[in-house]
């Protein structure tokens, strides 16, 4: 019998070195061949390497596993390799897409963007001229008018669906599931149809940020919804039992135990307007001066500066728009991993 | 085999304060039937020096058994002593949970099932398992999950009517099905579910069956029906059974294993022929579990 | 309570009724909750009541031709006002052009996002499937502008290319059939750009269904010697079939209400196109972008009446979306 201090955990089900090193030999074989095929055919071109190098490297693969391990292994080797084509097309856009904003967002970028806004500049002039001061402030104007709208709807409806549960509980799961597939345009189209045209007969980030709440809304209610139904009956049970009428327990056990996780529904709803760009071009004007009075006047925002820059088309303002792409999507990175940070601590708790 | 029935009939009667002695009973005359001297096939599955761990936590330590050909050998223990862990490192279900690693070796036929190389399907063909809840699949029909293992794994067979039924058969589920072959696997009882998860096994022709609690989801009746299926099965292939039930184990085995955690890591703490191990075991504990002291 | 048990002529006593009064705090809680709880269904009543209000003009003139007719053409007389007899608006070009690329999308992005989920929850180490999930996650976040400017910068350079080898060995299918030879801002790239933008949607969908399959199916698959795949064929695919489709609908209503991205990609010419590779297609929610900025008071009402198509359209492909992915969801078969 052997001792149990000699005796170590093993996995003999991974991979062991040799047939890594098989792995390895196909890929390169792969590579090399279809090198060689694209060299010698008239066939070229990144398309041609990348189906070439798949098509053989399946093909080795099939016939690596159907010699060692019969036809059902080789169908499986053959299913990996699609899957994991799958995937790669999956996420190739998104290192695609991160990658351009970087490189292309990068030139665009220098201090003064922050300090300046466009007043006295258009977004054809040189780059170290003006700014997106007033699209920043513009965003933070929207957003934050928007979140004031929307988070007390979206919060009302997630409370119904897991503390009232009332008999409306279908038909409005259901609308809330309708509403997030609303287009952003008719979103737009709706605020112009019943606020601009019969009231106020302007453009204001106001009526910007109602449009955006119809966005907004669904987001907050069904993430809120989701976390709210987290909480354990018990803490309810818990708060009935002391006494507590259903409005204090909810409001004094249930809510502020989601805390955290009705945060990050709110953050998941900012995430998911703050680039929106078809209803803030129909409704804010976009101004090219800061703007804090959302009631009154053009409001300038990031997608509108964006959407400006890229639409006049010289050189210099692709350039702006790019480097506007980059600031918004940095806005959305910070939140995104923010929403991820505290929904994993809630999680880990 | 008549006469273990009559015996299992009047032992379900018995009352509790007769237990251990009827299950000893039971068991010495289940053991004179077939004793395990005369078992002339050999060893069908051995398991040598088998640890377990679940990330850093070792849940079996060196546990070492050997499965003889046409045998039935029962896994006895309370819960959580790692009974379940060990029949699934047995047929390398173990490693499907995440974290999971071990140590030691399993011999089938002398050849090591975890030796670098080794087709894991194929293993799994070989040795064949049951699990605790009845898990037919629910989009096919009755006889399509009786053959589910030839498409799973690609194997083409002449006549398939005849293997259908002929597993049926074995698994005790032929004459109550036969009509509605065509019916949903979903559309059975929870015992005949359990005995169509029997046949399904069976189709692709295993030496050995490691059971996982067959009959803890099942009612009395079923549970009858399914052990004899067992006790009809082990004349031609190697059973292992885990099994919370003492009088199941004493009724369908021919050697019984107690496995015990103290705190620490699941030990084999005795094996041995069944009637042995509840009338006369050597162990201070398993004489503490087998009468019900604990556990 | 035990002697009204054993009478043996079921002289059971009545059941008495548990009344709760909720309490006037409670009563004035769940009036508010349920009005807040209510505003979804207030604000989509009022969108459909708006854009008809403000369409309805344009609808009655126009008749059954606002959605058959191709025919956009506003006709103003000498003094400059419209002539609404010569004046017409249809946009069923926009209307099938959408339709089209939201179709190409979802027949790239359905394949893309099913592999990307058995991927992600069959295949991947554990350390990779985390990141994977949170990238992924990520993508559905991207404003809509970034996918057009990356659509137009990046992606369309490639797809034009791979649109010319389509027309090249695959010409002889009706789609992929094109008598000028421009390819650039086709219904093809614009359905490319939709489809990396569903792809996310479609792939959440579907790893939450494929994640739901019950463990011991897929257990019992690997104890009788399934591969991988042949487990996932037999087992996690027929659970999650009707999974897949809701979540294909869920892509194809949001590919068919984007606005923006497809605004940079696609030209937007009226007049049906099947031919899918040349540059000219349709797009109801750009076409009421490109004419906002123009529009005269009439056409605004025509822009108002597409609106209100897109809304209805994209509003029966999410119901039948959520249909689907309710009726499957936690289901056996």
């Amino acid at each position: 019998m052997t001792t149990t201090s000699e005796i170590r955990p093993q996995k003999p089900w991974q991979a062991s070195l040799s047939q890594r090193s098989i792995s390895a030999l196909v890929l390169v074989g792969a590579v090399a061949l279809s090198y060689l095929i694209v060299a010698v055919t008239p066939m070229k071109g990144k398309l041609a390497y990348v189906a070439l190098f798949f098509v053989i490297f399946t093909l080795f693969d099939f016939l690596f596993h159907f010699a060692t391990r019969g036809l059902s292994a080789a169908k499986d080797a053959v299913a990996r390799a699609i899957v994991v084509l799958g995937i790669s097309a999956a996420v190739l856009p998104i290192i695609s897409i991160l990658g351009t904003v970087f490189v292309r967002g990068y030139k665009g970028l220098h201090i003064g963007l922050f300090t300046h806004d466009m007043k006295l500049n258009s977004v054809s002039d040189p780059i170290s001229q003006g700014g997106l001061l007033h699209a920043l402030i513009g965003t933070a104007i929207l957003v934050l008018v928007a979140l004031i709208i929307s988070v007390p709807l979206g919060i009302l409806t997630a409370v119904y669906m897991t503390e009232v549960r009332g008999r409306f509980m279908k038909p409005i799961k259901f609308l809330v599931q309708a509403m997030s597939g609303v287009p952003s345009i008719v979103a737009g189209l709706f605020i112009l149809s019943a606020i601009v045209y019969p009231i106020t007969k302007s453009y204001s980030g106001f009526v910007g940020s109602l449009a955006l709440s119809i966005l907004m809304i669904p987001t907050i209610a069904r993430t809120s919804e989701e976390v709210l139904l987290l909480i354990p009956n018990d803490l309810r049970e818990a708060g009935t039992a002391l006494g507590g009428t259903q409005w204090r327990t909810v409001a004094m056990v249930v809510v502020p135990a989601a805390r955290s996780g009705l945060v990050t529904a709110m953050i998941l709803g900012v995430a998911r307007i703050a680039g929106e760009t078809a209803p803030i071009v129909l409704l804010t004007g976009g101004g090219d001066s800061v703007n804090g009075n959302p009631f009154k006047g053009p409001m300038g925002s990031l997608p509108f500066y964006i959407w400006k820059s890229y639409s006049v088309g010289t050189p210099e303002s692709i350039t702006r728009a790019w480097a506007g792409i980059m600031v918004l999507l940095g806005i959305i990175l910070v939140l995104f991993i923010s929403a991820r940070f505290l929904s994993d601590r809630r999680s880990g708790q | 085999m008549t006469q273990s029935g009559i015996d299992k009939k009047s032992e379900r009667t018995m009352e509790a304060g007769n237990l251990v002695s009827s299950l000893s009973s039971v068991a010495k005359s289940h053991v004179g039937n077939k004793s395990p001297g005369s078992r002339a096939q050999g060893i069908g599955l051995e398991a040598r020096g088998i640890h377990a761990w679940f990330g850093d936590r070792m849940v079996i330590e060196d546990m070492s058994l050997d499965f003889w050909s046409g045998t039935v050998t029962a896994l006895i223990g309370p819960s959580g002593c790692g009974k379940s862990t060990f029949i699934r490192t047995l047929n390398r279900m173990h490693e499907f949970i995440p974290g999971a690693a071990m140590a030691g070796q399993v011999l089938l036929n002398g050849q090591d099932v975890y030796a670098p190389g080794t087709d894991v399907t194929k293993i799994r063909l070989k040795i064949g398992m049951v699990f605790q809840k009845p898990n037919p699949f629910p989009s096919m029909t009755i006889s399509e999950n009786v053959l589910a293992g030839l498409k799973l794994a690609q194997i083409k067979v002449d006549n398939k009517d005849d293997l259908l039924e002929e597993c049926l058969e074995r698994a005790g589920l032929w004459t109550e099905v036969k009509d509605r072959l065509g019916a949903y696997g979903g559309s059975l009882s929870g015992g005949q579910q359990q005995r169509l998860c029997i046949a399904r096994s069976l189709a692709v022709r295993p030496e050995v069956l490691l059971m996982d609690e067959p009959c803890s989801s099942l009612d009395p009746g079923s549970t009858l029906k399914i052990e004899e299926t067992i006790s009809h099965l082990s004349a031609t292939m190697t059973i292992i059974i885990v099994t919370h039930n003492m009088q199941q184990a004493a009724r369908v085995s021919d050697y019984t294993a107690f496995f015990l955690s103290e705190g620490g890591p699941g030990r084999m703490i005795e094996v041995g022929p069944t009637g042995e191990i509840f009338s006369r075991p050597k162990d201070k504990r398993t004489e503490n579990y087998v009468t019900g002291r604990f556990g | 309570m035990s002697q009204s048990v054993i009478t043996p002529l079921g002289t059971v006593p009545a059941k008495r009724e548990i009344t709760t009064q909720p309490r006037l705090s409670d009563r004035v809680f769940r009036g508010i909750v349920t009005s807040g709880a209510l505003s979804s269904l207030v604000i989509l009543g009022l969108i459909f009541f708006f854009l008809t209000y403000q369409g309805f003009s344009v609808l009655r003139s126009q008749g059954i031709h606002f959605i058959t007719s191709s025919n956009w053409q506003v006709v103003q007389d000498s003094a400059g006002n419209v002539d609404p007899k010569a004046t017409h608006f249809g946009i069923a070009a926009m209307l099938i052009g959408t339709m089209l690329c939201a179709l190409i999308a979802v027949i790239v992005a359905v394949p893309i996002s099913v592999l990307a989920a058995l991927f992600l929850n069959f295949y991947a180490p554990a350390f990779l499937k985390k990141i994977m999930v949170a990238v992924v996650d990520l993508m559905a976040a991207f404003p809509s502008i970034l996918f057009g400017l990356w659509g137009f910068f990046i992606l369309m350079p490639s797809a034009e290319y791979w649109a010319k080898l389509l027309h090249k060995y695959f010409g002889f299918i009706p789609f992929f059939k094109m008598e000028v030879p421009v390819f650039t801002r086709s219904p093809f790239v614009a359905g490319l750009v939709l489809a990396i933008m569903v792809i996310p949607i479609v792939t959440s969908v579907s790893r939450e269904i494929f994640s739901q399959t019950p463990l011991d199916r897929i257990q019992a698959a690997y104890a009788l010697g399934a591969t991988r795949w042949s487990m996932i064929r037999a087992v996690v695919l027929p659970y999650g079939r009707s999974g897949i489709v809701g979540g294909a609908m869920l892509g194809l209503g949001r590919a068919m209400g984007e606005t923006v991205a497809v605004y940079t990609v696609l030209n937007i010419v009226y007049q049906v196109n099947w031919h899918v590779l040349l540059g000219a297609g349709g797009n109801v929610a750009s076409m009421i972008l490109l004419k906002f900025g123009e529009a005269g008071p009439q056409e605004i009402k025509a822009l108002m009446a597409a609106g209100l198509v897109l809304f209805l359209l994209t509003l029966v492909v999410n119901s039948i979306a959520d249909f689907i992915v309710i009726r499957s969801g936690g289901k056996g078969r």
